[in-house]
């Protein structure tokens, strides 16, 4: 008797609507969860919840932008213009059609298509790491022009573009040195875009590796669902680093 | 695993529709997503003065909006990931413009 | 029946009571069954456990702070060392003790069985999150063996990048690690009261415990992040000169406050709206009486979380924010301070012809009323522009911050522990020395920290480990009251400690109070309820309580 709640009052309810959702169970039911779309809800509730904190850890880095680009405006003007358009604009694309085959991933789950979730899954993870090597090519690029901030920083394309090829108009010395505050900006932030880019490939492999064994593909598909959530929480931040970064003020004559 | 039913629907209380987007959908989007890319290239050449960096924002957000929507599924999902998903931009918000209020209002720049 | 009328304590007949055969603590034997378990209960007194560990460690520092202020030389250690002393002092009483207390322990094991729930949403995050707490609380030490960090627990700009060659970055790393241990049990909260009450069981009719930790889960979520990479940013700024703080560069030191700001105000809230759900529990209980209020209390809750959010920069009056940035967060503050006031009230009006009997819980929780509202009320003075300019920076925002979080949060914790321990257990305490460590730790703790109201109001600076002479006399009272407080502490420890093999078996409502925790057995069952609990009654319903009991047989063990 101690156990047990009493309920106190007899069975009354209409369970003539009994079986309005057919009890599927999977293998994956967690016990304390009394339902599987119970599971499904609380899981995908509690991956937004983390992408929240996500929202709110990249915030900060964001505010950072906001502040010194309003503060040093010409310096983070000539410092993006270093930035190639061509290479931004293919990395956006890039990334939004990863993310375009994870949805079509999450679609496959859905419908039980494993040929074609682990398809999705692949061009992902591709198009994924094709984003980073662009990355790389471009952080190269600025350890050998020394835009990366630090000791061998060198500002002198900024105070005497001329010199370079550039048709910037030069900075006076201390504008010239902001523009390290935008380099760091940009790999701070693209840094850590990258990094949460290589923990999402590193859950791809393990998903895909999942998927081929057909654990998604059975009616379960909550782990590629959620994995979605990140990946495009991801590709959301990207669409914004771009415009902000690369595209501060292309137009000439200003 | 727990026959009880439950009339008061406390466990599911807003029955999340299982919709499945279909591909074409996300191909839709994903044209969209392609177009916005090359439009704000497009803005960033013209020069709108103050407008530029409003524009890029808007279109960013646009495509941010309709990743979230439809990648991602929020429009077919219950009130409370709808809420979820505006509470975290919300504090964001606050984050940022509360903060700006501070420097907007004190010797701008003159770091 | 209670055999006194003065106690509302209901004990099995002792003579024939044994703990049930079965529960969360035997049900698997075996370090490793403790280690790798999924189980909230066993969590929480694993994390219990830990928190009293560095609970201890925070208050060795407080004794050495006090015995060197005993004097107004400094004599006892040099000034980095006392530096090192308060710094450490406050980031493990701060990360490592209030923030995880009330809801990693208590509330880890109670919200599922308040709501009627088998476990928590993510019982493996739930176990993530205690091993995160133990990675950061090693940083932590680490940082303490290497030789200690001594910017204080606020990190503060330009100080901590680029003035100190101390272990910054070894205890930035720790705290940003604790920070995600934290996150992630709120939102394990968040996501076990949102989605796995029991049929019946309403957002108002759960336990007004469940809704305070579901708001300081919310500040969890949405405020810890932003520490997170504040810190980031110190690092790197040490690591690589960055130039993100650094005027030289074109950084702005301000702006590492504002964002570390964000966090640590909300972070109070993390800290006092657990306890509060504590209060309302204990009050409760011991006035026979539902909580006054019940609507405005849970929208309280919910209303200190939003509004802790707006007013951050209060902490940063006099650090060069504009005036009329100042006026606003100064404005916004006094706002604040209502919802807390609201439940100060509610609780008045619960114990308002109620039947008030004084067990060591509710001798805690009327210590938290009075000191929670004195620590409260000085928050509005310093809230006030004028006012803060004067005591900032002094000994009397020491003293206001203690008052609330060890006069109202640490007392909530330990009416808390006393009030559910027989719960967890099985076993109650021995009460006459329980209410004598109460009352010792009431008074010990005014004898602390009254003294330095004045001597903050007189000008003594804080983090200062020598004084001018005058404010001695002050001093040796505070460090007296400190030593009594740490008596105080200290029982506790011994006689829970004791009670665990021989206090006398508990039953399974020891208060006779309302709640789904006391319907089960104490040490409930691993999987709390052997069959899913339909809740028809509302919350604190002493009617629906009284004509249940009437309605039981009463087994023995």
């Amino acid at each position: 008797m101690d156990n047990a709640i009493v309920a106190t009052h007899p069975h009354t309810h209409e369970t003539a609507i009994a079986a309005e959702h057919e009890h599927v169970v999977l293998p994956q039911h967690r016990h304390h969860f009394e339902t599987q779309e119970q599971q499904r809800e609380a899981a995908t509730f509690g991956m937004w919840l983390f992408l929240l904190t996500e929202i709110m850890f990249f915030g900060g880095l964001f505010f950072a932008y906001l502040l010194y680009r309003n503060w040093y405006h010409d310096a983070f003007v000539v410092s993006s213009n270093q930035l190639s358009i061509p290479l931004g604009a293919a990395n956006t694309a890039i990334l939004i059609t990863s993310g375009f085959f994870m949805a079509l991933g999450v679609w496959a789950a859905e419908v039980k298509k494993q040929g074609l979730l682990v398809l999705f899954l692949v061009l992902t993870t591709v198009f994924g790491v094709a984003f980073l090597g662009i990355k790389a090519v471009e952080y190269h690029e600025k350890w050998e022009k020394h835009h990366i901030p630090g000791a061998s920083f060198d500002v002198s394309q900024f105070t005497n573009p001329q010199a370079y090829g550039l048709h910037e108009k030069p900075l006076a010395p201390d504008m010239a040195q902001k523009t390290q505050i935008f380099f760091f900006l940009y790999f701070a932030m693209t840094g850590m875009h990258a990094f949460h880019m290589v923990l999402g490939i590193g859950l791809l492999f393990w998903l895909t590796w999942r998927a081929r064994r057909g654990e998604f593909s059975a009616g379960y598909v909550a782990p590629i669902e959620n994995f979605g959530l990140y990946w495009h929480f991801v590709d959301i931040v990207w669409l914004f680093l771009f415009p902000l970064l690369y595209l501060i003020n292309r137009h000439p004559g200003s | 695993m727990s026959e009880f039913h439950d009339p008061s629907n406390v466990i599911n209380p807003e029955h999340a529709d299982h919709h499945i987007i279909t591909p074409v959908t996300y191909a839709i989007v994903f044209g969209t997503l392609l177009v916005f890319t090359g439009i704000t290239v497009g803005a960033a050449y013209v020069d709108l003065g103050i407008l530029n960096p409003i524009v890029a924002l808007a279109i960013a957000s646009f495509k941010a909006v309709v990743v979230i929507l439809f990648f991602m599924h929020v429009k077919y999902q219950s009130h409370l990931i709808k809420l979820t998903v505006a509470a975290g931009f919300f504090t964001f918000l606050v984050l940022i413009t509360m903060t700006m209020s501070d420097y907007i209002s004190r010797a701008w720049g003159l770091w | 029946m209670s055999a006194t009328s003065y106690t509302i304590v209901n004990l099995p007949d002792q003579r024939t009571a044994t703990l049930p055969k079965r529960s969360y603590l035997n049900n698997e034997d075996g370090l490793l069954s403790w280690l790798f378990t999924g189980d909230h209960k066993r969590i929480a007194i694993l994390y219990l456990i830990s928190i009293t560990f560095f609970f201890f460690i925070g208050g060795a520092f407080a004794g050495l702070i006090r015995l060197e202020l005993l004097t107004p030389q400094p004599d006892l250690v040099a000034s980095d060392t006392y530096n090192k002393f308060f710094s450490m002092h406050g980031i493990i009483m701060i990360f490592l003790f209030l923030v995880p207390s009330v809801p990693a322990t208590l509330g880890n094991f109670l919200i599922p069985i308040m709501i009627g729930a088998k476990d928590l949403a993510f019982p493996k995050v739930n176990l993530l999150s205690w091993y995160l707490y133990w990675i950061g609380g090693l940083f932590t030490l680490a940082a303490l063996v290497l030789g200690g960090v001594d910017t204080g627990w606020t990190f503060t700009t330009p100080l901590s990048t680029h003035y100190l060659n101390t272990h910054v970055v070894t205890a930035a790393t720790g705290v940003f690690i604790i920070g995600f241990s934290s996150i992630f049990t709120g939102l394990n909260f968040i996501v076990t009261i949102h989605r796995m009450r029991a049929p019946g069981m309403t957002w108002f009719r759960m336990p007004l415990f469940c809704w305070s930790n579901y708001a300081a889960s919310v500040l969890m979520v949405l405020g810890t992040p932003v520490l997170a990479i504040t810190l980031v940013l110190v690092a790197l700024e040490r690591l690589v000169g960055i130039g993100v703080f650094d005027p030289t560069k074109g950084g702005d030191p301000l702006l590492f406050q504002h964002l570390f700001w964000f966090y640590s105000h909300p972070a109070v809230y993390i800290m006092i709206l657990p306890g509060m759900g504590v209060i309302s529990e204990v009050i409760s209980t011991f006035s026979r009486k539902r909580v006054f209020g019940y609507t405005a209390v849970a929208f309280s809750s919910v209303a200190i979380a939003l509004f802790g959010f707006f007013v951050w920069a209060h902490h940063m009056f006099i650090m060069g924010v504009s005036n009329y940035s100042a006026l606003v967060f100064s404005l916004l503050t006094m706002l604040v301070a209502v919802p807390s006031a609201i439940k100060i009230f509610n609780w008045a009006f619960t114990l308002q012809k109620g039947s008030i009997t004084f067990e060591t819980p509710m001798l805690y929780a009327f210590g938290f009323l009075g000191l929670f509202t004195i620590g409260g009320m000085t928050g509005v003075f310093l809230g006030a522009l004028g006012m803060d300019i004067h005591l900032t920076e002094t000994y009397f925002i020491v003293a206001h911050f203690h008052f609330v979080m060890v006069g109202g949060m640490l007392m909530a914790f330990l009416a808390g522990i006393h009030f559910w321990w027989p719960k967890m257990t099985g076993r109650m305490y021995p009460e006459s020395l329980s209410k004598l460590a109460a009352v010792t730790t009431f008074i010990g703790f005014n004898l602390t920290f009254l003294p330095q109201f004045i001597l903050g109001y007189l000008g003594m600076p804080r983090r200062y480990h020598a004084y001018p002479p005058e404010f001695q006399v002050l001093n040796v009272l505070s460090t007296a009251g400190a030593t009594v407080l740490g008596v105080g502490y200290m029982l506790p420890l011994l006689y829970l400690a004791w009670s665990l093999k021989y206090g006398a078996i508990a039953g399974n409502n020891p208060w006779q109070a309302t709640g789904l925790e006391w319907q089960i057995q104490s040490p409930p069952l691993t999987e709390n309820f052997i069959e899913t609990p339909i809740v028809d009654h509302e919350a604190y319903d002493y009617e629906w309580l009284a004509h249940k009991t009437a309605q039981e047989v009463t087994t023995v063990g």
